[in-house]
């Protein structure tokens, strides 16, 4: 297959930055999007021209770390993947692909395509610990949950922090993220005992990292790669409101 | 900052107010069909002057009109926040933003809907609203009644011009686009969704977006018709 591919080119985070294209030939369809930006790096190495910057590590779309806007939508044209996931037979031979970085406030260009997401780990952060018990250990199953409530909670916890949701969102608000950390740990009995610090501390934490907020456009859902629903930022909204009329936090920002 | 106004000042309590603004708007433009469905009677304009009076002088609706003002304002005021803020969110845009493959159009623009609903808003208030409240309207007296204004004879008039009505129907549009979303949207922001009651909530929503823009609409195309 052949493509022309217009990619976001950016020295630093002080540079202006701009595009850049370039040509490439004999793609394999079975090829990922990954390893097709490889090959191309191969080319532009062998011209002494410095390869394209991206974000990658697994490859097998449960890092998050593939930050890619592909054709204007995060990860691609396809749902429910990643950038690693994505094989070149999604696209049709000749094709101009554009390739850019998240756009955010939050985050910030480091080098091409490469964004610094640590405003995430700044807010996963702010939840805290978890209470555990120190003893011997515990039993399998000694606290019951039902199927439902351990299907919903690890619905959350799949959330690889990607961060498609903000780069998709129209206001680039966190807030499918954020919910999904606050979600899944709300859910379990075993996050229960913070769970109003911990979604008043990551909202304030959200918020203080310049994220936008949510107008209910539900882009993020239709964009995450691990099919984050809403039903878990109505929680997180439950869980704020509740916290905020009943903990006694009173000296938080 | 105390606990209340630092909620309301996050991101969420943003949101609260929109919504909670939001559904008390709906709640009253549930109540001012209902008022204005007197037009459509054919008794040359009398259940609605009487409505009209009503609507004025009576103090449990002079509370609740003073709420729906606070509400326009409040719901005006932080859909201007929000959306400086959510601009600042993104400052440098998307070369390529294939949005309509993700959201609906609707739930993107309530901005510019608001935007066409407020400018509506200030020339329907400038018309009626404000010709009531501080206007010399003449005043017709019914049987059983003292003198009271007659603003059926200010309404007819209005909608005597083509152009009033059109900018009526057109702003109704808008309303009902921006109520397709912001109806289930409210109830999302509160935190209420379940799975039996959320398609409930988006069938009552998507009803109520199409029927009262339409009822609305109809009063002005009804006199514009009648009186032609
Ligand atoms: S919610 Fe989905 S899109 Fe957002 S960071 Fe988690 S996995 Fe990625
Ligand atoms: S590289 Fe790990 S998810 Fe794509």
């Amino acid at each position: 297959m052949y493509f022309k591919l217009k990619i976001w080119r950016q020295k630093s985070p002080e540079d202006k930055g701009g595009f850049q294209f370039y040509e490439l030939d004999d793609v394999s369809p079975d090829m990922s999007f990954l390893e097709m930006i490889d090959v191309l790096n191969e080319s532009l190495e062998i011209k002494g021209v410095e390869p394209v910057h991206f974000d990658h590590d697994c490859r097998e779309g449960i890092c998050g770390t593939c930050s890619m806007f592909i054709n204007g939508r995060p990860h691609g044209p396809q749902r429910g993947v990643t950038t690693c996931q994505l094989h070149m037979r999604s696209f049709n031979d000749g094709d101009t692909i554009t390739i850019e970085p998240w756009r955010a406030r939050s985050f910030p260009v480091i080098k091409d395509l490469v964004v610094d997401r640590s405003a995430f780990d700044r807010i996963i952060q702010a939840g805290g610990f978890v209470s555990v018990s120190t003893g011997g250990v515990p039993d399998a199953n000694e606290i019951p949950i039902s199927t439902n409530i351990a299907n919903e909670a690890m619905d959350a916890a799949s959330c690889i922090g990607c961060g498609a949701c903000v780069a998709a969102c129209k206001n680039a608000s966190a807030m499918l993220f954020v919910a999904a950390k606050i979600s899944q740990l709300a859910l379990l009995p075993q996050g229960k005992i913070e769970a109003a610090s911990r979604a008043e501390n990551m909202v304030v934490q959200m918020d203080s990292e310049g994220f936008g907020t949510c107008t209910n456009t539900e882009a993020c859902v239709a964009e995450c790669p691990k099919e984050i629903g809403l039903v878990h930022i109505a929680r997180m909204n439950r869980e704020y409101f509740f916290a905020k009329q009943s903990s006694e936090n009173i000296s938080l920002r | 900052m105390n606990w209340l106004s630092q909620t309301l000042a996050s991101s969420l309590g943003k949101k609260l107010i929109m919504a909670l603004t939001g559904l008390f708007l709906i709640l009253f433009l549930t109540g001012h069909l209902i008022g204005n469905l007197q037009l459509l009677k054919d008794d040359g304009g009398q259940a609605f002057n009487e409505y009209a009076k009503f609507m004025t002088t009576t103090p449990i609706v002079k509370i609740l009109s003073y709420l729906t003002y606070i509400s326009i304002i409040l719901h005006v005021i932080y859909s201007l926040i929000l959306t400086i803020n959510n601009l600042k969110s993104r400052p440098i845009k998307y070369a390529v933003n294939r949005q309509s493959e993700n959201s609906v159009w609707t739930s993107r623009n309530m901005g510019i809907l608001g935007t066409l609903i407020l400018i509506f808003l200030v020339i329907h208030l400038r018309s009626f609203w404000y010709e009531m409240h501080f206007g010399s309207i003449p005043t017709i007296a019914y049987e059983g009644g003292g003198q009271i204004k007659n603003l059926y004879l200010i309404v007819v008039e209005a909608f005597s011009h083509l152009w009033y009505v059109i900018l009526y129907v057109v702003s109704m549009v808008a309303l009902a686009f921006h109520l397709t979303h912001g109806f289930q949207s409210a109830f999302q922001t509160l935190g209420l969704r379940h799975l039996k009651y959320t398609p409930l909530i988006k069938i009552a929503g998507l009803l109520f977006a199409i029927l009262v823009p339409a009822l609305f609409a109809l009063q002005p195309v009804y006199l514009y018709l009648k009186n032609l």
